[in-house]
């Protein structure tokens, strides 16, 4: 076997997960680790990419991306969430009280998120990772087998390799997950998420809106200029019908929700919809095998918290498997991996719990549940305590996170 | 016999690979030994990279150290102690150890050089080492004085003797032969004789003896309820003592 067909990690899937966690194992396991990102996407040359699709990068993720040296590379494209507000409303209702806003500040000078452009991020990492020695294979992982001491790989291009550790960050419907034969648990919303780019006249300030209508919540995230991202909820056949309306009547649908304080607005991408669920594999590991971000769960994006959580994953692998490293161990030893589990999996199932709750509470048109959760609320807008414990966790820095999420080197 | 053997039988290297897998399975036999690692290993790490002025923080803080594992078994320290960078010589009396042991070294692609040997027929051939360790061995040799004193002729002017065992105690004798041969069937039976266990002053005596100076000297204590070995100053069951021969003056 030759030796440049040997590795120590090698992550399946080119997407976000997957270059995260190999310029964190770059970060951790030092210059000498051989790792690789395999992915067909990489044969193809890079297009001048014409998705406008945005992510919320809570502050947690942006430390961990500061101490991988990727936000310096993308810090210009970033908007920051200067201040949030969250209104209950019917469609109807002419004026929509505002029950819940803070100004968006983790710590005094650090915004709660940023809201950067996908493709933005996949191109810097993409160009890091090259740049730092990850091998990016132009293939898929079409097999593998587990042994004591490696796990062998077959490539799509019929090639070979071994590595220490295997990570599938091969996305929601993950391939390799399915080939280890881990289930899935979880549910569906019958809600999909439309997803869009608008234009409008007047700045946004850095506030991000998010009403929660009766069909779910619809959410106005500022990006540079004046543009904002939309995640738009309703169920499924809804969403179906509306993405089919001529352009100018979707538009008038989107001008009920939107409202008029920033003037007149445009739709400057295809909008796309995404169905809404839950899912969580039932382990997140096996002989050598580890899943990250959507290979080991999806959850309902109502709390922004999709990437975040995959970034929580990649944030712990990386640092159960430096850790063994540095005393010698092997990296895709069982004692790394249920390490992984133990810190990831709990976390993952009580956010999918909660944000199931939230979307719950504020999808009910009973006036009873209307009035405690105004209550709720509005118990929480006087806490100030409380409500900085909220945004702590929706920025993804609360609890036990691992050392990348603080901002330290691993 | 080193890592890159050629003497090939495919049989014998079909039942080797069996046996190094059970060696290195962390749920199987050696289970007990592979908990007790990870803090053998930092603590390792920590005295070596202290003592030799290296950065603790390195993937491979090692690089340049030439170290003995006597006893080396599976090859369970002298394999993560190459991975740290160091040049590893592992011993073993049992051919069938290293065998295990250099099966597994070159399919994890780790150079470690393993030789079916005696600490005291290397010391006759006067091999010299940065680092000589003596993990869990003492308790099994016939002659505790004269062993740790040709170990100790091995350590360079400046480099370390590290020593691991357990303590002729009534709680040692309670824990390691009853507790982990008997009750929780960790060890097999006979695997210790309480009668060779080494008080700590045995031990210092020994290597003083042997014209080293003691530095430190650390009890491990295992807690039933997190499963985890941990570093305590009570050494009156496992405990492990670092010597360093003094520099050429």
């Amino acid at each position: 076997m030759q030796q440049d067909q040997r590795y120590d990690a090698v992550m399946a899937g080119g997407g976000l997960a997957g270059l995260t966690l190999a310029l964190a194992l770059r970060q951790g396991l030092g210059d000498s680790a051989r790792l690789a990102v395999a992915d067909p996407a990489f044969a193809a040359p890079q297009p001048a990419s014409t998705d406008l699709r945005a992510s919320a990068i809570a502050a947690g993720a942006r430390r961990l991306f500061e101490a991988l040296g990727v936000w310096e590379r993308v810090e210009a494209e970033a908007q920051p969430i200067l201040a949030m507000e969250i209104t209950d409303s019917k469609l109807g209702d002419a004026a929509r009280p505002v029950f819940l806003s803070f100004d968006g500040e983790v710590e005094p000078g650090e915004p709660f998120a940023h809201m950067l452009p996908n493709a933005v991020l996949q191109d810097a990492m993409t160009d890091l990772a090259r740049e730092r020695g990850v091998a990016l294979l132009p293939t898929r992982i079409a097999g593998f087998t587990p042994g004591p001491a490696r796990i062998a790989l077959r490539l799509g291009d019929g090639a070979e390799a071994t590595s220490s550790v295997l990570a599938a960050c091969d996305g929601g419907r993950s391939k390799l997950r399915a080939l280890a034969g881990i289930g899935v648990t979880g549910w569906s919303y019958h809600q999909s998420a439309i997803v869009m780019t608008v234009g409008h006249e007047r700045p946004h300030a850095g506030k991000a809106i998010e009403h929660f209508l009766p069909a779910g919540p619809f959410a106005m995230l500022p990006l540079t200029g004046n543009r904002c991202s939309i995640v738009w909820t309703e169920a499924t056949d809804t969403a179906a019908r509306l993405l089919k309306l001529p352009r100018v009547l979707l538009l008038d649908e989107l001008e009920q929700r939107f409202g008029l304080e920033l003037g007149g607005i445009e739709i400057l991408d295809e909008p796309k919809a995404f169905p809404l669920g839950f899912q969580m594999a039932r382990s997140f590991i096996g002989e050598r095998l580890a899943l990250v971000g959507d290979a080991a769960h999806t959850i309902h994006p109502i709390a922004g918290q999709g990437i975040n959580m995959g970034l929580r994953d990649v944030a712990a692998l990386a640092e159960a498997a430096t850790d063994a490293a540095r005393l010698g161990l092997d990296i895709g030893g069982p004692d790394v991996l249920e390490r992984y589990q133990r810190w990831r999996r709990f976390d993952t199932l009580a956010m999918g719990v909660a944000t199931d709750g939230l979307n719950r509470l504020f999808g009910l048109r009973s006036d009873a549940v209307r009035l405690a959760r105004d209550v709720g609320l509005g118990l929480v807008e006087r806490l100030p305590a409380l409500k900085g414990f909220f945004i702590r966790d929706a920025a993804g820095i609360g609890g036990r996170a691992p050392r990348l999420l603080r901002g330290e080197a691993l | 016999m080193t890592a890159t053997a050629t003497t090939v039988d495919p049989r014998e290297v079909e039942r080797f690979a069996a046996l190094a897998a059970e060696w290195w399975n962390p749920r199987g036999k050696m289970r007990v030994l592979h908990k007790f690692n990870p803090v053998r290993l930092a603590y390792l790490r920590e005295t070596l990279t202290a003592h030799f002025g290296r950065d603790p923080r390195a993937i491979r803080p090692l690089e340049g150290l030439r170290l003995l594992d006597i006893g080396c078994g599976g090859g369970l320290l002298s394999e993560p102690l190459a991975r740290m960078g160091a040049d590893v010589t592992g011993i073993d009396p049992a051919e069938r150890n290293v065998r295990i042991a250099a099966l597994h070294a070159e399919e994890s692609g780790v150079p470690v050089d393993y030789r079916a040997t005696t600490a005291e027929a290397l010391a006759d051939d006067g091999e010299r080492f940065d680092v000589v360790m003596a993990m869990e061995v003492v308790e099994h040799v016939a002659d505790v004085d004269l062993f740790l004193a040709r170990a100790a002729e091995m350590v360079k002017p400046g480099g370390l003797l590290v020593a691991a065992t357990l303590n002729r105690t009534k709680r040692a004798f309670a824990l390691a032969i009853v507790g982990a041969e008997y009750v929780l069937g960790w060890l097999p039976r006979g695997t210790h004789d309480w009668q060779r266990f080494v008080t700590p002053e045995e031990l210092q005596a020994a290597l003083e003896a042997g014209g080293l100076r003691v530095i430190e000297r650390e009890g491990v204590v295992f807690n039933p309820l997190a499963d985890e070995w941990r570093r305590s100053g009570d050494l009156s069951v496992n405990y492990m003592m670092v010597a360093e021969r003094p520099a050429a003056s």
